[in-house]
């Protein structure tokens, strides 16, 4: 059995360039716990090396791109080279990001250079520009094999030529091994530069000294490590789809139409013990080839059938609205339900008795049908410095993102934020307010946070009349988007008026004069 | 037959023809719905009430006992909610819903809410008449529900059963430019009826951030029978 070996070089920095659409020939690394793991040619070039600080390989290359390393996003971007390889061969051995094996295809493409060349052709249209083929008579040989080839070309070892190939290559090789680093200094120590100077030892003697490892590497070498590869076998295809024949262009009919298609959506997930918790949506208009709207819904649970029928009606009345200058324009032709995030369906199996809330999901649902579905919301808390900035008001039937830590949940705190009790009201806009000192002199705070003049009489909403401060508490200054051109600075104030009430009053500079704004009452 | 347990029996009998005419009064038993601590002896919500309140902190001291017993709560009509306080007192957030501007039609979403919600809180938007109260609170007891009415102005919501007012606001913590609110004394006055009113001192908040009655002022007694 002959193996061939598919490897993209640089494969975390290749991905996180694609991630962000840039091309692969600008500078960039990939760093780990701030030590390069990966970088490109064009960084090499300049100096940088695996293994290298970050302030060294920035200091080497000042315009180098730096990216943390993201394992699953590796993988995600090597799915569809592994689909294109799938899709001449099947039975792929998916060995890590960036490096597949599978059972070389002898004749089919007229020998193993032509299947080779076809293979990288394929990759190359799928943006993969660095993409090298080795093949051998096992893996191991066919991975160096491939390490030896250059850029969209490939490197045979004949058959039977594995053993005479692997004892030329030097011992660093096997660095990539897990302790192969260890492994490689000391062999280099103990004189042997070659990894045919290993084979030559005795396997016993290597496997005590060098570990298992080592061990393989030896017994490869000395022309015995043939393996089975063990294959995948392709993922199930999750994503549905409907097309209309004719097109529709009410989003009710295609809200009703699509009905089935999401329980065949709901019903291929279940079959995979597996329920959906973030889903995209796709509708494509008449005569365009990509789809016009497209959404991402997330699900405090996970989605349904009639969830699923929801969250389009949803996102086609959006469009509809603004129908002609949104971005469905035509009737449309076909919509996708694509799943993004699944989890087993034991996760979020129903209990044996009660626990499921359909009635208050049934009478939200109306609520959300009279209002719309933003009009219904629920409260999270999160971390911020203002009690406008620490709470979140998220639509109901979507899961929150994005929100700030908290203080005291793994976060440090926040400064400039006030002590407790919270304020029980929180205006959603702040009112124009008025705040004096003795003889109607301006309130203002200077630029070491100190007030000018103590607040003597107030006024919090414009309508309002105004009384005595009877106590005062702040200011709390913070300074926002320093780092911007036109910073701004925010003091806030607790302001007690002699009827009892409090008050969160914010003062903020605008140019040589300050405003106020009553943000929260103490109610 | 002896007088003594002649008298027992007659005054068994008028409980037993008062509860009747309790129950007569409103077609269910009124069932007694957790209330904060801190509010005990001042009111005592039933399921089916209508409850007033003019400030925003004893909307959420109200909603807090339901939510800690697992019931869900709405909010309708209130644009400056604050969550944050609201969680102090003991709000489930999980399992609160706001509906902060629905308009005119905050009369159907408060009616959809009330079969959904154990506390609907609502700020209706001006005065209600008697007849909407009135479906509303037929609603209200069908599903067996609380409705506590955050009112603008004192008097908006017609028929309540207590109507809470928060008096004489103290905030201590706060000086002349130095310290931070800490700790809130307020009487609270419940209104029932055409009775005399019921006044209770409370810390809310007290320096520890908990809501509790002022030590040394003796709860009002017989609150329970008056229900």
């Amino acid at each position: 059995m002959r193996v061939m070996v598919v490897w993209c070089p640089d494969w975390p920095v290749v991905a996180a360039l694609a991630d962000e659409g840039l091309p692969t020939r600008l500078p960039a690394a990939v760093f780990r716990a701030n030590i390069v793991q990966a970088c490109n040619a064009a960084a090499r070039a300049v100096g940088v090396r695996r293994g290298m600080r970050r302030r060294d390989a920035q200091g080497r290359c000042p315009e180098l791109r730096v990216y943390a390393a993201v394992p699953d996003r590796d993988a995600r971007a090597f799915e569809p080279v592994l689909a294109a390889v799938e899709e001449l061969r099947p039975g792929v051995a998916p060995l890590r990001p960036g490096l597949v094996a599978l059972r070389a295809p002898g004749r089919f493409y007229g020998g193993e250079p032509a299947a080779a060349a076809l293979l990288a052709e394929r990759l190359v249209r799928l943006g993969v520009w660095d993409c090298r083929v080795g093949i051998a008579d096992e893996l191991f040989t066919a991975e160096q094999a491939a390490r030896r080839a250059a850029p969209q070309d490939c490197f045979v070892v004949e058959p039977g030529q594995s053993v005479p190939f692997l004892r030329e290559l030097p011992v660093e090789v096997i660095e990539d091994l897990p302790d192969g680093r260890d492994a490689v200094s000391l062999l280099k120590r103990l004189g042997l530069r070659t990894l045919g100077q290993l084979g030559d030892l005795a396997a016993a003697d290597v496997r005590d000294r060098f570990g298992s490892q080592v061990a393989w590497v030896h017994r490869v070498v000395g022309g015995g490590g043939a393996e089975l590869l063990a294959t995948r076998t392709p993922p199930p295809e999750l994503t549905c789809h409907v097309d209309f024949e004719p097109p529709l262009d009410s989003a009710e009919t295609i809200s009703f139409s699509v009905r089935r298609t999401a329980d065949r959506f709901v019903a291929g997930l279940a079959g995979q013990h597996l329920v959906c918790t973030e889903v995209r949506i796709e509708a494509r208009c008449e005569g365009e080839s990509e789809p016009s709207c497209s959404r991402v819904w997330l699900h405090p649970r996970w989605f349904g059938a009639a969830d699923l029928v929801d969250r389009l009606h949803w996102q086609l009345q959006a469009v509809t609205t603004v129908r002609r200058s949104g971005p469905v324009r035509a009737p449309v032709d076909r919509v996708v339900f694509e799943p993004v995030s699944v989890v087993p369906d034991a996760v979020h199996a129903d209990g044996l008795w009660g626990g499921t809330e359909e009635r208050v999901e049934r009478g939200i649902a109306r609520v959300q049908g009279m209002l719309g579905h933003e009009a219904v919301v629920r409260p999270v808390l999160q971390g911020g410095r203002s009690p406008a900035a620490r709470q979140a008001f998220v639509a109901w039937g979507e899961r929150p993102s994005g929100l700030r830590p908290r203080d005291g949940q793994g976060a440090p705190p926040w400064p400039g934020s006030i002590p407790p009790p919270a304020p029980s009201r929180v205006l959603a806009t702040p009112w124009s307010a008025d705040v004096t000192g003795a003889a109607g002199r301006p309130v203002d705070v200077d630029e070491r946070g100190s007030v000018t003049c103590a607040p003597e009489r107030f006024r919090p909403d414009p309508s309002g009349g105004w009384q005595p401060v009877a106590a005062w508490a702040g200011p709390w200054p913070v300074e926002e988007l320093w780092w911007e051109g036109d910073p701004r600075r925010v003091a806030r104030f607790q302001v007690v008026g002699v009827d009892g009430r409090a008050w969160l009053m914010t003062w903020e500079s605008t140019g040589d004069a300050g405003v106020w704004w009553t943000e929260a009452a103490y109610d | 037959m002896g007088t003594s347990t002649g008298t027992g029996s007659t005054a068994e009998t008028i409980a037993q023809l008062r509860n009747r005419m309790a129950r007569m009064h409103d077609g269910v038993p009124r069932l007694a719905l957790e209330t904060h601590p801190a509010l005990a002896g001042l009111v005592q919500l039933r399921a089916g009430g209508s409850y007033a309140v003019d400030s925003a902190s004893l909307a959420l001291a109200l909603m807090a006992g339901p939510s800690r017993a697992g019931g869900w709560c709405a909010v309708v009509g209130v644009g400056d909610f604050g969550a944050e306080a609201a969680y102090a007192l003991g709000v489930d957030l999980g399992r609160t819903v706001l509906v902060p501007d629905p308009g005119d039609q905050w009369l159907e979403v408060t009616a959809a809410l009330v079969d959904v919600a154990t506390v609907v809180v609502v700020s209706p938007p001006g005065r209600v008449t008697e007849q909407v109260a009135d479906r509303l609170a037929a609603r209200l007891r069908k599903r067996s529900a609380v409705l506590v009415a955050q009112e603008r102005t004192p008097g908006d919501w017609p028929r309540c059963e207590v109507r809470l007012t928060s008096r004489e606001p103290a905030w201590s913590g706060a000086g002349a430019g130095h310290g931070h609110l800490r700790a809130r004394r307020l009487v609270v006055e419940a209104q029932r009826g055409t009775a005399p009113p019921r006044r209770g001192a409370l810390w809310f908040p007290a320096e520890d951030q908990t809501c509790r009655r002022l030590e040394g002022v003796a709860p009002v007694a017989g609150v329970e029978v008056a229900s």
